[in-house]
């Protein structure tokens, strides 16, 4: 009866998902890391600069990991122009800037641009495609990568455009290692939007059923949830985190290009797998292990060059499918019939 | 009383098959009215006809608005709450969030419907930062009927509540549903296996066979009728 097949279920630990059910031995991990870190940081000053470098370079990866794990969980879709998507409201951005908005007013509008343009883009092109085959959805977010780079390089050309520095030039002194404020900066800002984001999820009617429109989309539009609004919510959101992402990203490579977010693309992929595909924290948990171990990999690893970030991300994509698809953080996928 | 819902010709079908065949029923405002039939029968089908979970073609009005045109949220949002055979419940979710949803549809504050709720059933709210996915067959069963409830809807459609439950459960259950209607009014249409059950807490039965209404009638027309004795109740 239903009482005997309904109790060994899965899912068990979805709440623990965030953090707290974890299995120790990735937590452990984790803090052992960091204490690493830490040692690392207080013997040297190299280290320390990179860490925090990485940290917030992390950040950026986690923010755009985090809009790719949105998507997933809401649409079951990996949204390949999530990237390009970003530097399209990166360039936005720029042109507000342009026109006399001050910085921070474009960054703003960028925002709302973003979220606009993501539940557009879900509603016209994507659910179309994904009601009759979802790889097909796939498809349509590859062709969105290079329709949304031709129409970059058409509307802004190919030049770098420069854009002023959000944060100024300050450097930071901490007992001798100096640091630029760019990187707190950019970290600050990343780890604001994520935790609003959470908070949206977690404590608003709206993102209560935004979660119950991901997991179970029949039984949440029978208490009256609109699906087909919230998953265009979602790709809204997830848009506005990759323009955070891009916003971001920008300063720390002092120019705007149409490639701008396509190394970072990968290094969100691989937070994103590394922390588990569906796991919101472990994406970005996943971006900041990936942002400060690259910058430490390159340093400190002779036989690793900074041309082989990329190939090293991807390595660390591929092991991590291997040897533990869920990622860190990840449920097991249960179908559910 | 008037007729709250109704259904004419309703048909629907899963792909190329056909599960009802024009299905014709009426439930009056604050009636109780069960539907029985041997499994297979369109009992399940119909109730998914009314919310919108199934592809159907006929005319089903609710409150006098025709529904066959509306998706489920939309019939949700109208008051009607169904809860589907099995587990309704989000395992992925709190017990308080998937009671949270259960009131998505209303606006404001909940904490009256909530409390009524948690009187019913204590250990809910002992329970409510639980993942419901961690509760039992029975006490999820419990929780999607409670959801309902703080749907506070107009009207209340259940399937197979008793499946899965321990008998005493299914009593209380059974009890709540009677009270519901009894102080509030709510009207209920129950899809029960268990006949008895529903013809005691029923003023009025369906029974559907081969996705049509093979036979009409008040509870107790329906359980001096010879076919319904042998084949549902039994003796």
């Amino acid at each position: 009866m239903a009482a005997l097949e309904s109790s060994p279920r899965p899912s068990l630990r979805r709440r623990g998902a965030a953090l707290g059910g974890v299995v120790p031995p990735v937590s452990l991990l984790l803090v052992a890391g960091a204490a690493g870190l830490l040692v690392g940081c207080l013997r040297s000053e190299v280290f320390a600069q990179l860490t925090v470098q990485g940290l917030a370079l992390g950040a950026v990866y986690g923010s755009l990991a985090l809009a790719l794990v949105l998507v997933y969980r809401a649409t079951r879709v990996v949204n390949f122009a999530q990237g390009e998507l970003a530097m399209a409201t990166t360039y936005v951005a720029w042109q507000l800037i342009q026109w006399g908005l001050s910085y921070w007013e474009a960054f703003f509008a960028t925002l709302a641009i973003a979220f606009v343009l993501g539940t557009v883009l879900e509603v016209a092109l994507v659910r179309p495609v994904q009601q009759r085959s979802v790889i097909g959805a796939v498809i349509v977010t590859v062709g969105l990568f290079i329709l949304i780079d031709g129409v970059v390089n058409w509307v802004w050309g190919g030049e770098f455009k420069y854009m002023p520095s959000p944060f100024g030039t300050k450097i930071y002194h901490v007992g001798g290692v100096s640091i630029a404020r760019l990187y707190p900066g950019m970290l600050a800002v990343v780890l604001v939007s994520v935790v609003l984001v959470w908070a949206l999820f977690r404590f608003t009617k709206l993102g209560l059923g935004m979660r119950a429109a991901a997991f179970r989309p029949a039984e949440s539009a029978l208490v009256g949830v609109r699906v087909d609004w919230m998953l265009a919510i979602g790709w809204g959101l997830a848009a506005v985190l990759g323009a955070v992402a891009g916003l971001m990203a920008e300063p720390s490579q002092f120019f705007l290009e149409p490639t701008l977010m396509q190394p970072i693309l990968v290094y969100a992929f691989a937070a994103a797998v590394l922390g588990g595909l569906d796991s919101p924290a472990g994406a970005v948990v996943g971006g900041l292990v990936i942002g400060v171990s690259l910058n430490l990999v390159v340093q400190y690893v002779p036989a690793i060059s900074s041309e082989l970030q990329a190939p090293f991300a991807f390595a660390v994509l591929v092991g991590v499918l291997l040897l533990k698809p869920t990622g860190l953080f990840g449920r097991r996928e249960v179908r559910r019939v | 009383m008037s007729t709250l819902l109704e259904l004419q010709d309703v048909e629907a079908r899963y792909g190329p098959v056909h599960a009802l065949h024009g299905v014709s029923l009426a439930v009056e405002e604050g009636a109780i009215v069960a539907v029985l039939g041997p499994n297979g029968a369109g009992k399940t089908t119909t109730l998914r006809a009314i919310s919108g979970t199934v592809r159907r073609s006929g005319r089903i009005r609710f409150a006098g608005r025709p529904l066959h045109r509306l998706g489920p949220d939309a019939v949700a949002r109208l008051g009607v709450a169904h809860v589907p055979e099995g587990r309704g419940t989000f395992s992925e979710l709190t017990v308080w969030e998937n009671l949270r949803l259960g009131g998505y549809t209303r606006r404001g504050s909940i904490q009256p419907e909530l409390e009524r709720v948690f009187s019913y059933f204590p250990w809910l709210s002992e329970r409510r930062r639980q993942d419901a996915g961690t509760l039992s067959g029975g006490e999820q069963q419990m929780l999607a009927l409670a959801r309902a409830f703080v749907h506070r809807p107009r009207l209340l459609l259940l399937d197979e509540p008793s499946l899965g439950l321990a008998p005493v459960l299914v009593a209380e259950l059974f009890r709540i549903v009677r009270e519901l209607n009894e102080d509030e009014g709510l009207t209920v249409l129950v899809v029960e296996q268990n006949a008895h059950l529903a013809l005691q807490a029923a003023g009025a039965g369906y029974v559907l066979e081969a996705g049509r209404v093979a036979l009409s009638g008040t509870s107790t027309e329906l359980r001096a009728d010879d076919s319904v004795r042998r084949s549902y109740l039994g003796y």
